[in-house]
């Protein structure tokens, strides 16, 4: 029997068919825990997810190469997906042109506060340049964020697991800090979204309303574009 | 359904050349969002079946994210080396961002609407 499974194992461990499916699973666990728990920030599913799979990583002694040619599939579709934020951005359009200077500024100050504290903390406590770098895009799309990194000289698969830290935070704990300083506004909750948590924090604010949802996804377009822009500028100005 | 599914990849594949053409560091899938934008404000609405589709990839959204999460595991000793700078920068950083994004267009919203 033991010498069966270990073949078994074999061979299911170097499919991507296991991993893949077991992403799904896992996440789809932790979307119903989440659910269960009432909205609890510290179920975020995607948090939930990346420990448990990362757990199972560890005590399986399975690379992340050998899970990433399963995942990547799911990771591939954030192409389209991008694409397809421009449905509901449209749906908003009316609306986006008429705060569109609100929008350009805020969106502005939002990219700059997002890299500035970013570089600005993690300097202050005595990080590696490298380090730092590939931290300054945390705020931005992975895909976008990790082509920034290179370009600057950070780390691009560090830089994606910052994005996605960033992204749980700011899912996580945004509602409790916009509510804090009494922002109301759904686009207004939208952008800040947006701009500081990119997908996972569009994906929460579309939880809140298809406004905050259309605002955050554009936020997070425009921010991936900005800082695209900005960045490699700034440190080149750094140098 | 299918249709407007190549629409998506296509509007992407579109983006990556222009992209590569222009030599511009924008990413391709958000030129790919700017087309299809385009698309919809020339057509006036959106046909059923790519609102179904674009519905069901950002209804999971969040799921998508989860591989390149996953990949804290190459990272675990240079991010235990700097826990704390690290830490800091992402949580109050974060947070710090939300809040001045926020209260700045929430503000400047209101001024807006007032005029």
């Amino acid at each position: 029997m033991t010498p069966h499974l270990q073949e078994l194992w074999i061979y299911l461990s170097t499919t991507p068919l296991l991993w893949l499916t077991l992403t799904m699973v896992v996440f789809q666990g932790a979307e119903a825990l989440f659910r269960r728990s009432g909205g609890n920030p510290l179920c975020n599913p995607v948090l939930l997810s990346v420990v448990t799979l990362s757990a199972l990583l560890l005590i399986s002694g399975t690379e992340y190469k050998t899970y990433f040619s399963g995942a990547q599939f799911l990771q591939f579709l954030l192409g389209p997906a991008t694409v397809a934020l421009a449905v509901p951005l449209y749906r908003q359009f009316e609306v986006i042109r008429k705060s569109l200077t609100a929008i350009v500024v805020s969106l502005l100050v939002g990219s700059l506060t997002a890299i500035g504290s970013a570089v600005g903390i993690a300097k202050l406590l005595g990080a590696d340049p490298s380090i730092v770098l590939s931290l300054a895009p945390k705020s931005v799309t992975s895909p976008i964020a990790m082509g920034i990194s290179e370009q600057i000289g950070g780390i691009p698969s560090l830089t994606a697991v910052m994005v996605i830290l960033t992204g749980i935070t700011g899912a996580a704990f945004g509602s409790w800090v916009l509510d804090r300083v009494k922002v109301k506004d759904e686009m207004a909750r939208g952008l800040a979204w947006g701009v500081a948590a990119h997908g996972i924090g569009t994906a929460r604010a579309m939880h809140d309303s298809t406004v905050a949802g259309a605002f955050a996804g554009l936020a997070m377009g425009l921010n991936g574009l900005a800082t695209a822009i900005l960045l490699p500028a700034l440190v080149g100005l750094m140098k | 359904m299918l249709a407007y599914i190549t629409l998506l990849l296509a509007c992407q594949l579109a983006g990556e050349v222009l992209v590569r053409l222009s030599g511009q560091p924008i990413p391709g899938p958000v030129v790919g969002m700017v087309l299809l934008f385009i698309g919809l404000v020339i057509r006036g609405r959106v046909p059923a079946d790519l609102e179904k589709v674009a519905g069901s990839l950002l209804r999971y959204l969040s799921l998508l994210f989860v591989p390149a999460g996953v990949g804290v595991v190459v990272h675990l000793k240079r991010l235990s080396d700097s826990l704390l700078p690290i830490a800091g920068a992402i949580t109050v950083g974060t947070l710090v961002t939300i809040a001045v994004t926020g209260l700045v267009m929430q503000r400047m919203n209101r001024k807006e609407g007032g005029q």
